[in-house]
């Protein structure tokens, strides 16, 4: 089997593995090879041909392809390597990835240094446990973009759409646009879990129903859909069967979240963090393992791609530093965070240097009206913050100053609560 | 006078606006901002909503091109723009930023990717 060395292998060439390369190479590391398994660079972007990009990082707004072609230009003009329709099969914990294309069948690579960068995948029907029949009809709603999007397909005419995440609300438009008719969106939780952006210029636009607290029931169907069963759920998620009613439709789209692609990070024995999902990562977005990093969406979900690339730029550049030092410098002060009360999870989960500030992203688990964050150590509260509202579908950040990390003594908690309950 | 109600969109707070507007559809009063912004947000989408509309158009390969308008067009007119982007047949390669449609209700349309020969 043919083995070379690379000093740095990104696996994925979306938008968190092009940023990551760019930066590696801004900080001074040559020689990076990207490996990704579709046929060209982008990654998902490549399918979201609606707009809304790039706000945050260019100041402009961007559709997916456009915001995708800067960096595929930018990983051009330093003359990237990109190894495309290139699938991983495995990273060791030595750092050799084994890989397998048409072209050289299956080969090793031996890398100083490794940034992970698979991004996430939709949650599918099978874990999503919907009594009824298999029929064809049902689609992720990701799947049903790139039908429509790349490939000129229409998936279906009479749609129902169980979940309001953003891909949901995005499709809804999209086919409504294209002619087919949108009937409902099924939300279970009492909000939805999309940019209220989305809600009003994908749904309120077109009249489109957005049913919260609502679930599909049951599938009905013997070789294509023909309809679904929906029903009202209660406090419990639990369906209330007297609110049961039928929609004929002959296609159901599935937006019910996203998972991070971990796979390879589990084979190399990498610790996951079990709300994110992804691995948990230090400051600089290391994972446990010295030299393994990992940034975008294979860490935790993220809702704006202008945060894909800010966090890969930080993993390429730490990856770059790794492999000049090739120790890990930091003084490693390994000052674990933990999340408590509505913040669900935090990204770092553990912070090794303290001689920089450090930017903490955060989600909470529910609406938190007038919400107080709060950065403590035992007993003594290090810094707090304010906000007049924060919602589970928007991801939150604060920056921790040097100087508060220098001081911390053990575990930082960090908390939100409702200003109005805590008087 | 009318009264229409909105969510506004300007930041995630998403507060539940109220605009009254005269007969000669001018805005008396918006309620429920709770920023400047919102009220102007209000204003604008009562009179003028403008959306930009982005979409595929078709080509001899059925491999579709990723197109949106370079500035934003008339809300009612999206289905109308839909039905002429959908007659469109455009032939490959395409260059990111070519005009694929000039003058389609104040906008051009253009390419949002490139697109290889086949």
């Amino acid at each position: 089997m043919e083995q070379n060395r690379k000093k740095l292998v990104i696996i994925g060439a979306g938008p968190a593995g092009l940023a990551a390369a760019i930066a590696a190479y801004d900080s001074g590391e040559k020689d990076i090879l990207i490996l990704e398994r579709d046929d060209a660079p982008g990654g998902i972007l490549r399918q979201c041909i609606h707009n809304g990009f790039g706000l945050h990082r260019f100041g402009e707004e961007l559709t997916g392809p456009e915001y995708a072609h800067r960096y595929v230009r930018e990983a051009a003009e330093r003359n990237i390597e990109i190894l495309t329709r290139t699938m991983v099969l495995s990273v060791s914990r030595e750092k050799v990835i084994t890989a397998m294309n048409d072209e050289k069948g299956v080969f090793e690579l031996q890398a100083d240094a490794v940034i992970l960068a698979m991004g996430c995948r939709e949650r599918p029907r099978g874990a999503l446990n919907i009594p009824g029949a298999r029929p064809a009809g049902i689609f992720t709603a990701g799947t049903a973009q790139k039908y429509v999007n790349m490939q000129g397909y229409m998936p279906g005419k009479e749609i129902v759409i169980l979940g309001s995440g953003d891909i949901g609300l995005i499709m809804a438009r999209r086919m409504t646009l294209e002619g087919a008719h949108v009937k409902a969106v099924c939300e279970l939780m009492p909000y939805s879990g999309g940019l209220n952006r989305n809600i009003v210029q994908c749904l309120q636009d077109f009249d489109i129903p957005l049913l919260l607290s609502h679930t599909v029931s049951k599938i009905h169907g013997d070789t294509r859909l023909t309809g679904v069963s929906i029903a009202e759920v209660d406090e419990h998620l639990c369906v209330k069967p007297e609110t049961e009613q039928y929609i004929p439709c002959d296609t159901l789209l599935l937006s019910c979240g996203l998972l991070p692609e971990n796979e390879l990070t589990k084979g190399a024995s990498i610790p996951l963090d079990r709300i994110t999902g992804g691995a948990t990562v230090n400051e600089k977005r290391q994972t446990e393992l010295p030299g393994v990093f990992a940034c975008g969406n294979v860490l935790h979900v993220h809702d704006l791609v202008d945060f894909v690339s800010e966090e890969a730029a930080l993993a390429g550049k730490s990856a770059a530093e790794y492999i000049r030092s090739n120790t890990d410098k930091t003084k490693n002060a390994n000052i674990p965070l933990t999340a408590c009360g509505c913040v669900r999870y935090t990204v770092p989960q553990r912070i090794d240097g303290i001689d920089a500030p450090v930017r903490v992203f955060f989600r909470v688990g529910k609406v938190v009206d007038r919400a107080v964050l709060t950065v403590s150590d035992g007993e003594t509260v290090l810094m707090t913050k304010k906000k007049r509202r924060m919602t589970p579908g928007e991801m939150e950040s604060f920056e921790i100053p040097a100087s508060v990390l220098q001081k911390a003594v053990g575990t930082l908690s960090v908390s939100v609560v409702s200003e109005e309950k805590s008087e | 006078m009318k009264t229409v109600e909105l969510t506004c969109i300007v930041c995630p707070m998403g507060c539940a606006l109220t605009v009254t507007q005269n007969e000669d559809g001018s805005v008396l009063s918006v309620k429920g901002n709770t920023c400047p912004r919102g009220a102007e947000y209000a204003k604008a989408e009562v009179q003028h909503p403008t959306r930009t509309l982005t979409t595929t158009v078709k080509t001899a390969s059925g491999k579709p091109i990723p197109v949106k308008t370079d500035r934003p067009i008339p809300k009612e007119h999206l289905f109308d723009a839909m039905k002429k982007i959908n007659s469109l047949r455009i032939d490959p390669p395409v260059e990111i930023g070519s005009v694929l449609m000039e003058d389609l209700y104040g906008a051009n349309l253009i390419a949002t990717a490139d697109v290889g020969g086949i």
